[in-house]
C-alpha cells in the first residue's frame, strides 16, 4: 500500500513531486518576451480573477448569511449578549470562510478551466508547436496564471470578507435575530487586524497551489478528450486536498 | 541537410525506433512514410528534439543536436518550422495572430512589420481576408494552410510536416502538397513530411523513406519505388487497386 502510494515509478506521490518540481523550475524560467508576458498576465487576471468575482460575491452573502442565522440560533442563554454573533460571525468568516472556502471554490472553478485548457493545447499539440519554436511552454503558459492567481485571489477574498459580513448583517436584520446596532458592535468588537493578514497569506498560498497544482496536470496530460477529463478531475481534487493541508499547517504556523 | 544517424528511441522499455540512418537534403521534400504505428511521428518529433533520443545523432548542416546545449538548441530551433497533423493553431488567437506569434515572440520587429510580414505569409499560402477569423471558422484546407504560414513566418531553414494531408479530401491535399514543394524550393529548405498518402509519394517525394516496425526498410526516389525489391515496401505502398494497375503500366512503358 505504501509502496504503491508514495514510492511508484509512474504514478506514486514521490514521482508526482519530483516531476511537479521539476515542472515548476521551468514555469519560473525568464518569460521570452515582457510584453507579451504583460499582456498575458492582464488577459489572466481578467480570466481568471475577474470572471471568478461573481460566484465569489454569490457565495459570500449567502455564507455570511447562513453563518450569522446559525450562530444566532444557537445562542439561546438570555446572559449571552447578541452582538457576540457579530463577533463569532465576523471571525469565522475571516479567519476560515473567506479564505479557505473560496479557495475551494475557485480551486473547482479556476482550476479545472486551467487543467483543461492546458490540457486540451497539450493533446492538439499546440504546446508542441511553442515548443518547437524554442519558446519555454510551461513559462509562457503557466506563469501568467500562477501571478495572475497570486495577485487576484488575495483580492478576492477581500472582497468576499466585506461582502460575508454585510450578508450576515442583511440576514440578521432582515429575521430580526440580531438588531443592527448589535451585530455593527459585534463585528468591532475585540477585532485583531492580524486576522485578515492571516487570511491574505493562506489565500496566496491557496492561489499558487490552485494554478500551479492545476497546470501541471493539465501539462503532462497525453492522449485525448478523456485523459483531458481526467487531468481536470485530478486538478481540483489535489488542489483542494493540498489546500486542506496547508490550511491546518499554516493555522498551526501563524495562530499557534 | 539533416543527417540522422544511428537514432534509436524507446518508451517504457519498448524500442520504438532502431538504429536508423538517413540524410534529409536540402531544397528537397523529403517524406518518411509507413503504417500508422510503424514510428513516423516519433522519428519526426525526435529529428525536431521534442523528444529526446536514446542513442545516435541528428546533425543540422553539420551541427550535431545531441550536443548542443540549450541556448543553442534555441537558436536552431528559430530556424525550423513545423506543420502538425491536427495543424495545432491557437484556438483563442485569431489566423493573423497566429500567424505573427513567433513573430511576436521571437522578433524586435515593430507590430507594422510583423503585420506586413503575417500577411505576406498569408498571401503566400493563397489566404485573403481571413485575418480576423479564429481557427474555429475556417475549413479544415485553410487551417492547414494558416499552420503553413506560421511555419514559414521567421523563413526557417527546415520544414517539419507531420501528416500535412490527414483529414482533407484528395484534392485540397493536392493543393497543400504543391505548397509545401513550392515553399521548399523558393525558400530552399530542408523539408521532411510525415505521410501515408500515396498521393504525396508519387506526386513531391524526392526522396522516401519507408519505416516499419521502428527501422529503416528502404529509402530512394519515387521513381526508384517501381523498381525496389523490397516486400514490405511493395505491400504498403501497392495495396490499392490503383497503384498496383500504375505499377503495371509503369513497367509495360520501361519494357
Amino acid at each position: 500500500m505504501i509502496k504503491l502510494l508514495f514510492l511508484n515509478k509512474k504514478s506514486g506521490m514521490l514521482y508526482h513531486l519530483g516531476k511537479y518540481t521539476l515542472f515548476l523550475k521551468k514555469v519560473f524560467g525568464r518569460p521570452d518576451k515582457h510584453s507579451v508576458f504583460f499582456n498575458q498576465l492582464i488577459r489572466e487576471i481578467d480570466k481568471l480573477g475577474i470572471n471568478s468575482l461573481g460566484i465569489v460575491l454569490v457565495i459570500s452573502i449567502f455564507m455570511g448569511a447562513v453563518v450569522t442565522l446559525q450562530t444566532a440560533y444557537n445562542i439561546e442563554m438570555p446572559f449571552i449578549p447578541k452582538y457576540t454573533v457579530g463577533v463569532a460571525a465576523r471571525d469565522s468568516i475571516l479567519l476560515e470562510f473567506s479564505s479557505t472556502m473560496v479557495c475551494l471554490i475557485l480551486a473547482g472553478k479556476v482550476g479545472s478551466n486551467i487543467a483543461s485548457e492546458i490540457g486540451t493545447m497539450r493533446v492538439t499539440e499546440q504546446i508542441d508547436a511553442i515548443d518547437i519554436m524554442g519558446i519555454n511552454s510551461a513559462g509562457f503558459l503557466v506563469l501568467p496564471k500562477v501571478l495572475a492567481m497570486i495577485f487576484i485571489t488575495p483580492l478576492l477574498v477581500l472582497i468576499s470578507m466585506g461582502v460575508g459580513i454585510f450578508g450576515g448583517y442583511l440576514a440578521g436584520t432582515l429575521t430580526g435575530e440580531v438588531p443592527p446596532a448589535e451585530y455593527i458592535y459585534g463585528i468591532q468588537y475585540g477585532f485583531r487586524p492580524f486576522y485578515i493578514i492571516y487570511s491574505l497569506i493562506k489565500s496566496v498560498v491557496f492561489a499558487f497551489i490552485i494554478s500551479s497544482v492545476s497546470a501541471y496536470w493539465g501539462y503532462y496530460t497525453f492522449g485525448g478528450a478523456l485523459e483531458v477529463g481526467r487531468a481536470s478531475t485530478k486538478a481540483v481534487v489535489t488542489s483542494s486536498i493540498f489546500i486542506l493541508l496547508f490550511n491546518l499547517l499554516l493555522t498551526q504556523l501563524l495562530l499557534a | 541537410m539533416i543527417e540522422v544517424t544511428n537514432l534509436s528511441k524507446s518508451f517504457d522499455g519498448k524500442q520504438i525506433l532502431k538504429d536508423i540512418s538517413t540524410v534529409f537534403e536540402k531544397g528537397q521534400t523529403n517524406l518518411i512514410i509507413g503504417q500508422s504505428g510503424s514510428g513516423k511521428t516519433v522519428l519526426l518529433k525526435s529529428i525536431v528534439g521534442l523528444h529526446q533520443i536514446d542513442e545516435g545523432d541528428i546533425v543540422y548542416d553539420g551541427d550535431s543536436f545531441v550536443s548542443m546545449n540549450n541556448s543553442e538548441r534555441r537558436r536552431l530551433r528559430q530556424d525550423m518550422g513545423m506543420l502538425f497533423q491536427g495543424s495545432a493553431l491557437f484556438d483563442s488567437s485569431t489566423v493573423e495572430e497566429n500567424v505573427r506569434f513567433p513573430l511576436d515572440m521571437l522578433t524586435d520587429w515593430s507590430l507594422e512589420e510583423r503585420r506586413d510580414r503575417a500577411n505576406f505569409c498569408l498571401e503566400r499560402v493563397n489566404l485573403k481576408n481571413v485575418n480576423h477569423l479564429f481557427p474555429s471558422e475556417i475549413s479544415g484546407g485553410m487551417q492547414k494552410r494558416v499552420a503553413i504560414a506560421r511555419a514559414i513566418s521567421l523563413n526557417p531553414k527546415y520544414l517539419f510536416c507531420d501528416e500535412p494531408n490527414s483529414g482533407l479530401d484528395p484534392k485540397t491535399a493536392i493543393v497543400i502538397d504543391e505548397l509545401i514543394k513550392e515553399l521548399t524550393q523558393e525558400f530552399d529548405m530542408t523539408t521532411i513530411i510525415n505521410t501515408h498518402d500515396m498521393n504525396s509519394v508519387m506526386g513531391i517525394g524526392d526522396k522516401i523513406v519507408f519505416i516499419q516496425n521502428g527501422v529503416k526498410e528502404w529509402e530512394g526516389s519515387k521513381e526508384d519505388i517501381f523498381s525496389a525489391d523490397n516486400e514490405a515496401l511493395e505491400s504498403f505502398i501497392f495495396a490499392s487497386e490503383i497503384f498496383r494497375e500504375v505499377r503495371e503500366y509503369h513497367r509495360k512503358v520501361k519494357k
